[in-house]
């Protein structure tokens, strides 16, 4: 019996290795990340369906802001230039880099969530709702829910940061790091696909 | 025992990367407000979203040096989304046809 709980101690730490000799964990994080494809697949589309069947206004051409939307790219962008920068210090056990990076990285994803938190508020104050017209209905529900992604990122970010700090993150949970690294980049290819579907292409 | 993981690009490629998107990001912005690419601007965007979606999971997700089966599993269920997306559009924009005799 207490074979059987060191066991599984050890295999909740490190993981199994698959008979492919692939990690479960990274394994189950890529199927994860599979579904994700489906989830905003579908509100791509639904935003799609109903691009331009508004009766009524304010319209995407109106209230959109490509010059401020296009830093909250470049910004999401270099976020992603961050977080491989902290995996790649982790890596090869520069601690001090790690940490530096992994904060730019989460500080990044800051910046865009107050970009976009000002967004909707100034969208609010032109009149578009969530229940204005289909165009506020679907635009909120698909960004609202890439920020929320984004949020659940940050959150992860800090907490990996605090441990880093803390001295309880080293280049033995760089997996970790790998995997939280994967979460933040697909967050970062939907944006890619937001930011030219909903914004570029009015 | 330490958590392994796969082959990864230097720092040196990750910047190239960096630099590669920020120069198509740059791109995408431009001709959105060149009056002359209007024409072609739906596939000319399409495409260069396309190229920074594969440099982004190819070198900073890695799967151009992790394991193959990764592929499988993330291109799997995207190409899935992909054919839901064109699938709703064509059953939407048909039905719209029909019923507007257009």
């Amino acid at each position: 019996m207490a074979y059987n709980t060191d066991t599984h101690a050890v295999a909740a730490a490190h993981g199994h290795a698959t008979f492919m000799g692939i990690d479960n964990r990274k394994m189950a994080f890529w199927a994860f990340i599979g579904s994700e494809c489906l989830l905003f697949g579908s509100l791509i589309a639904t935003y799609l369906v109903y691009k331009g069947r508004s009766l009524v206004g304010p319209y995407p051409h109106e209230i959109l802001n490509i010059p401020f939307t296009s830093f909250s790219t470049f910004d999401l962008l270099m976020s992603s230039l961050a977080m491989v920068l902290a995996l790649a210090a982790i890596q090869r056990g520069d601690m001090k880099q790690g940490k530096l990076w992994l904060f730019v990285t989460a500080l990044l994803g800051l910046i865009f969530l107050g970009g976009q938190f000002w967004e909707f508020s100034h969208f609010v104050h032109e009149g578009l709702g969530l229940t204005t017209n289909l165009f506020g209905s679907t635009f909120y529900v698909l960004t609202g829910t890439h920020g929320a992604h984004v949020t659940i990122g940050v959150i992860w970010l800090l907490t990996l940061w605090i441990q880093a700090l803390r001295g309880k993150l080293g280049p033995q949970n760089a997996l970790t790091v790998e995997i939280t690294g994967l979460y933040w980049h697909f967050v970062d290819v939907v944006w890619i696909v937001i930011f030219t579907v909903v914004y570029l292409i009015q | 025992m330490s958590e392994q993981t796969g082959a990864h690009a230097t720092t040196g490629t990750y910047l190239r990367i960096a630099a590669i998107l920020v120069m198509i990001t740059l791109i995408e912005v431009g001709v959105f407000y060149v009056p002359a690419f209007q024409g072609v601007l739906v596939p000319v965007l399409l495409v260069l979203s396309a190229v920074k979606f594969t440099l982004v999971v190819m070198f900073y997700m890695h799967l151009k040096f992790d394991n193959r089966f990764f592929t499988f599993l993330f291109g799997g269920p995207l190409l899935l989304g992909l054919v839901v997306v064109v699938s709703l559009l064509l059953i939407f924009y048909g039905a719209v046809r029909l019923r507007t005799g257009m």
